[in-house]
Parts: C-alpha cells; structure tokens; sequence
C-alpha cells in the first residue's frame, strides 16, 4: 500500500494498492473520524483481497474511496 | 542569449520543511536557492529567468495536478532549457523532478537535465526520459552536482559533440546510437576477443548491456483469506514512544517488531512516528493512518481474515538504500515464516 506507486513499481512491488499521501497513508486528518475510517477500512479491503488473487504481472489495484 | 528555468522543492526553495512539503507549485521570476550556484555556473551566455518551487508531498500525492500547473506557468515564458533538482538521495524530490522533467520535455521538447544519487528511486523511473547525472549522496554535493549540470548542459545549447552517458556522466538512457571506432575494429573481432576473455575468465565490457530488473516471484494467492494470519508491515517508522529499538529517523539499518495481540488500535501517546521525511502530525495523533491495526481487527471480528499477527514490524524508508532495506526485508520474511503468516499488508509512506 503506497502513495507514490511509481516508485513501488520501479523496485519490483508485485501487488499494489494507492493510498491517500504520504504523512498519512490511510486517512486523512482534515476529514472526520468516519471518514478516515471509511477510507482505510476500503483500501485495506481491497489489499486484504489482492492477496487472494492470482496475478501473473505487477497489477495495481483500483479502490473506490 | 539562452534562458533556463529550474525546479526545486520546497526545502531549496527556501519554504521550509517538512512542514511545507504539501506547499502548492509557484514560479518566481529571478534566483531562488540553488538556482544562484546555477547561473554562476552557466556563466553569461545562458540566463536562469525563473525558479519553480513545489513542495514534495503536494507533487507526490497531486502529481497530476501540480504538472497541470506547472505547465501551465510555463506557457507564456521562453526557455531553452530546464533543470531540476539536483535531488541527491531524497527519493520524493527525485521522483518529482522526474515527474515534472519528463512532462516538460514531452510539451515543450527541450532538453531537460537533473541530477541523482544512484539510490534515488527516480533514476530508474527517469532515466529513458531526462538527463540525469550520477549525483551526490546529500546536499553536501550541491555545489559539485550544479556544476557537472550546467556544464553539460552549456555543452548542450552550443551544439558540441556529446560523448556516451557514462563518459558524461548521466545514467545511461538506453538508447544505443552508431559511432565510428577509433582505431577501428571489426565487430568480429572484437566479439571473438570478447570470448576469448570470457573463455579466460577475464573481465570484459560487453557492447549490448541487458539492464537488470530486481523483480521478485509473485507469491501464490491465499486459498482461504478467512484461515489466514496476516501481519501489518510499514516503513513509516510507527514504533512505541520510547523506540526500544533505536531504529534510526532517516537511512535506517535496523527493524522492530512489537506485540500489538492486546490491542485493537494502536493509541496516539503509546506509538509515534520516529520518521524523519514526512511532517509526523497525522501519524502521532492517530498511528492507524500508517499501521492500519483498527480495521485488521474489525476484518478479524467479522471473519473476513483468520487472525492478523501478534507483532506488526517497523522500520524507515527515507534515506534507507535498497541493499539496507533488500536486508532488512529479508530478515522481516524469515520471522514471519517462522511464525506460519499467510500473508501481508506492507504500508510504506
């Protein structure tokens, strides 16, 4: 799960999830606790799931919040 | 007389730190920071009109965004040159001077030069698109890297012969252009003296270099998510308040595990953020935002996952260098094994 997924690309990372920045990854502080919540809940979701995946080359996973 | 323009973060921009790293791109008329060792360098003939300063964050998160308007600040002004950086090790203003060199060469088909560490994640993102020039490790190289920069890039606006990127300086681009040998040399006999030397065990420099990749095999998927045992890994360095491990805030050689089984969210006050590349704001007052522990939890209560791990593991990412953190990782991999987990969530800042 990172910010910059170039960079993640470039050193070989194989499943990849965006996040939100890069002091704070997965919620940011200017929206409310919810939100943030919501956020990381989703994106964590999705990376939970990439690892049930069988991919066959690097793949970066879309996310929805 | 030829014009220049160069890009800096807002650390050389003189903004600030790491505080300022979401600071909104601006272009200024004139000299900021580095750019006055780069007119000093680049003499009479070529005038450095503009600095634009952005911050590192605003262009790692917004990169879209901040290339729009950086572009945009460039349309009415006349340049024949741009420059950026140099960015040293710091992979964020690497990638972004990258990200912004790469975007003016395409619209404005100018030559664009910068300068890297041979560490910095930008060099294998960029090098196919910009010049950039083995740099130094820190800023203790500015004066040097400016140098090597302006020089070629004089070279460059009077239209002298270029020599290959490693007699230059730049890392390689990968394009393989046709030159003359002097003295000349069949290509077969230079192969069959190649192989001879192969043959002898002696070293030999070959004429079409294979870069190499540092791919890892993909991991077989997880048959059943809801059996697994996952860990949370990070380099954002969250790490108890005391950092009993001493990991240290920038180029790290040393890792952390803490026992995280009693818990259902990592509390601000217990964990903090001992990382020295990004403002530690958010992370100290809610360590989740980086080390996700309080939705493990609840995808652990609601059956989705088996059971996230006892420990989650800690280092940092700013300054690290790949061999330190192929290590560090290699060492994580063994106790993770050791402890039967199925997979992990690897949160890097």
């Amino acid at each position: 799960m990172a910010n910059l997924i170039p960079v993640a690309k470039t050193v070989g990372s194989n499943k990849m999830v965006p996040t939100i920045s890069i002091p704070y990854p997965l919620g940011d502080p200017s929206t409310s606790k919810e939100e943030q919540w919501k956020l990381r809940y989703h994106r964590v979701g999705v990376a939970l799931d990439a690892l049930t995946l069988d991919t066959k080359e690097q793949t970066v996973f879309s996310v929805k919040i | 007389m030829k014009k220049a323009i160069l890009y800096i973060n807002q650390f050389f921009g003189q903004i600030g730190g790491e505080e300022k790293a979401d600071f909104y791109p601006e272009i200024r008329e004139g000299l900021v920071g580095p750019a006055m060792e780069l007119q000093k360098q680049l003499g009479e003939d070529v005038e450095v009109t503009h600095t634009i300063i952005c911050g590192d964050n605003y262009m790692g998160s917004n990169t879209e965004e901040a290339i729009e308007i950086i572009l945009g600040y460039l349309e009415d002004k006349e340049f024949d040159i741009f420059f950026a950086g140099p960015a040293f090790r710091a992979g964020r203003y690497g990638s972004a001077c990258g990200h912004i060199g790469q975007a003016v060469k395409e619209k404005f088909n100018v030559p664009v030069i910068s300068s890297m560490n041979e560490e910095n994640p930008g060099v294998e993102m960029f090098r196919k698109d910009i010049y950039i020039f083995k740099g130094g490790a820190s800023a203790a190289a500015m004066r040097k890297d400016i140098k090597v920069m302006a020089g070629f890039g004089k070279r460059l606006l009077n239209g002298e012969t270029l020599l290959s990127a490693d007699e230059e300086g730049y890392y390689g681009r990968g394009i393989r252009r046709q030159m003359w040998l002097e003295p000349s040399v069949n290509a077969t006999d230079r192969v069959i003296d190649m192989l001879l030397k192969k043959v002898h065990g002696e070293p030999f420099q070959t004429e079409l270099p294979i870069p190499e990749q540092d791919m890892v095999p993909i991991a077989s998927p997880i048959k059943d998510l809801s059996k697994a045992r996952i860990a949370i890994v990070n380099t954002g360095g969250i790490v108890p308040v005391d950092n009993p491990d001493r990991i240290q805030s920038a180029s790290a050689t040393r890792w952390g595990k803490y026992d995280i089984s009693n818990m259902d969210r990592l509390e601000s006050g217990v964990f903090k953020t001992i990382h020295a590349g990004f403002d530690p704001a958010a992370a100290n007052a809610d360590p989740n935002v980086i080390v996700p522990l309080d939705v493990m939890e609840a995808y652990e209560k609601e059956g989705k996952i088996g059971k996230v791990h006892d420990y989650f593991y800690s280092t940092v990412g700013t300054g690290t260098t790949q061999g330190e953190a192929a290590r560090m990782g290699r060492e994580m991999v063994a106790d993770l094994q050791e402890a039967n987990v199925d997979g992990v969530i690897l949160v890097s800042t």
